[in-house]
């Protein structure tokens, strides 16, 4: 889920390069250096994928040989599997939520952070410092706590006369504690903000400023779409991690209550380690792997709409 | 005295926010010294500090101390941060510097490998890792990071060693030295302050791998710190004071080596758009 915006944007360019030029190839060399990635993917990725989608097509409880059932998960997932529906949804709700929300809100505090003033860095340390710690353990404990029925959120509501609930016991208000401290870690996506920030060149405000262009001005017709490339990055990244949540869920809430944080990777953690349905499980992992990568295509489709590369506007590399 | 003024209004409100969002990481350390009847209070220090929780959340487990399941999780962490360096070190140096065939392909390949959701390898591992008898172990865990330390990792160097001057390879090369030679001496000297970027984020993002751990370690005696907390949370009775307080210790080694390495993350992450 890390990396840079040119990993994403270069890989269209990266796969239409024509062959590389053969001066000075060193093809044993290359290979030689490469191998522990090459076999490390062999090994733990590439074959795991094949074998994930033979297994989805069986019954595997680790104990016994697979049993080829055919089609039967699948049929199985999708027509009589009230949990799968339930997870699902409560996957989409999250992800709806929480990957806008992120954006949105990395974006403003990144606005407010690419200013120059003095002192500068501690504020961007300390903005930063709860997506340095958010994805552990401890933080998931913290959380359960302040926002417990007894959790001292409930206090600070008091004062403003609204009355507390249960934010991690009640069903209505689970997900929405999770997405808030999905949210609190806007801090990794914050900082590919402000590294665009940066690139943005400055004559372009300064000429707009001489056309007599106002602030808001220049935020919709200069920032935005010179950060677009960013956006989008931050955009597919957002989706694909939002997805595959699983510490919060596991930690403060267990899933619950009523299965209404019922996250798909928990799901599927639980029916491939807890019950043993290894062939279940692998249906169920590649119909996620189908829906992100839908999703991802269907992003990038409509990239061309609205991502805008200074390549493509006349301007050479 | 405009622009003054708006330097302040910037002060007033980003020392606000910045307040804010650290409000309960400050909120927390005075918790974990709370008696639980004042945990309920947004107060910061208690009453009467309970420096007890400490010590009684340190000895929680009847058979470990927190110092074994700290020793461990280091010991883990010794393994990933040697394994990535060393390999993503190499590997990059391929990609970056050396034609072969089908290096454009490769490449691609583990571009994409970093969109691809682990949930679909993760079963077939696990039942490649169980045959091979390291279920339990902390072999699954370190090994991985041993085969280039991660797509991202490789990407990351790559990037810098594309940055790096040919003509320091040309000059090596006229010199007699072999693709070997030019890597020893001329590139990993160069890569050392990316390296550390490897080994700093190799060392916080596995501390917080709890996936992981949680999948493969199942004998206290081999938990980590993340795994003994889980147990401390599924307490019947949670004693709360006592779970901050080691929640608070457990963040201390990535806090510190934040701070020590702050240029890294504040400049280093906005120039290489690094994820926390």
């Amino acid at each position: 889920m890390k990396a840079e915006t040119a990993s994403i944007t270069g890989l269209k360019s990266k796969l239409a390069k024509p062959a590389l030029k053969q001066k000075g190839a060193n093809h044993l060399a290359g290979y030689v250096f490469i191998s522990p990635w090459l076999i490390g993917f062999l090994l733990l990725t590439l074959w795991p994928i094949a074998q994930s989608f033979y297994l989805s097509f069986t019954d595997y409880s680790l104990l016994e040989d697979p049993v080829w059932t055919g089609t039967d998960n699948y049929t199985k997932i999708f027509t009589s599997d009230a949990t799968f529906t339930k997870s699902l949804s409560v996957t989409f709700m999250f992800v709806l939520f929480s990957v806008p929300l992120k954006l949105f809100f990395s974006l403003m505090v990144a606005l407010a952070l690419s200013k120059s003033i003095r002192g500068m860095n501690i504020y961007r340390t300390a903005i930063y410092f709860p997506s340095l710690i958010g994805g552990s353990i401890a933080v998931a404990a913290l959380w359960r706590n302040m926002f417990g029925i007894d959790g001292y959120i409930n206090q600070v509501l008091a004062w403003f006369g609204i009355e507390g609930v249960g934010w991690i016991s009640n069903p209505d208000t689970s997900l929405g504690t999770l997405i808030l401290l999905n949210t609190w870690q806007f801090g990794s996506t914050m900082v590919i903000f402000l590294a665009g920030l940066k690139q943005v060149p400055q004559e372009l405000y300064e000429s707009a400023s001489v056309d007599g262009a106002g602030k808001v001005r220049k935020f919709i017709s200069i920032t935005l779409p010179m950060l677009s490339p960013v956006m989008f990055f931050n955009l597919v990244l957002g989706i694909i991690g939002s997805f595959q949540t699983f510490t919060s869920a596991f930690i403060i809430t267990k899933g619950g209550p009523i299965n209404s944080t019922y996250m798909y990777a928990m799901f599927l953690y639980e029916k491939a380690f807890k019950h043993y349905q290894m062939g279940y499980a692998s249906a169920l992992a590649w119909i996620l792997l189908s829906i992100v990568a839908i999703l991802t295509v269907i992003n990038f489709m409509a990239s061309k709409y609205w991502v805008f590369y200074e390549s493509d506007g006349g301007k050479t590399k | 005295m405009n622009s003054l003024r708006s330097k302040l209004t910037s002060h007033l409100y980003l020392s606000l926010f910045s307040f804010l969002m650290l409000y309960p990481v400050i909120w927390w350390a005075g918790a974990s010294l709370k008696k639980t009847e004042e945990l309920s209070l947004p107060t910061i220090w208690p009453s009467t500090p309970m420096w007890s929780n400490y010590w009684d959340g340190w000895h929680f487990s009847a058979e470990y101390t927190f110092a074994h399941f700290f020793g461990n999780t280091l010991l883990m962490e010794l393994g990933n941060v040697l394994g990535g360096v060393a390999t993503a070190a190499i590997v990059a140096y391929g990609f970056g510097r050396l034609n072969f065939k089908l290096r454009g392909f490769w490449f691609s390949i583990l571009l994409l490998t970093m969109m691809l959701p682990g949930q679909v390898t993760v079963v077939p591992q696990y039942i490649l890792f169980n045959k091979l008898g390291f279920v339990d172990s902390y072999v699954p865990l370190v090994l991985p990071h041993f085969f280039g330390g991660g797509a991202f990792f490789i990407f990351l160097l790559v990037q810098f060693i594309r940055g790096i001057p040919k003509d320091l390879d040309e000059a090596a090369t006229i010199d007699g030295a072999s693709v070997y030679g030019i890597f020893l001496r001329v590139i990993l000297p160069l890569l050392k302050p990316a390296l550390v970027t490897v080994a700093i984020f190799t060392f916080i993002w596995s501390w917080d791998d709890f996936f992981a751990q949680v999948l493969y370690l199942s004998s206290v005696d081999k938990f980590t710190v993340g795994l003994a907390l889980r147990m401390f949370i599924d307490q019947f009775d949670i004693q709360w004071g006592q779970l901050l307080a080691m929640s608070l210790l457990s963040i201390f080694p990535s806090v510190i080596i934040f701070f020590l390495a702050q240029k890294h993350f504040v400049e280093g992450i906005a120039t290489t758009g690094l994820k926390g």
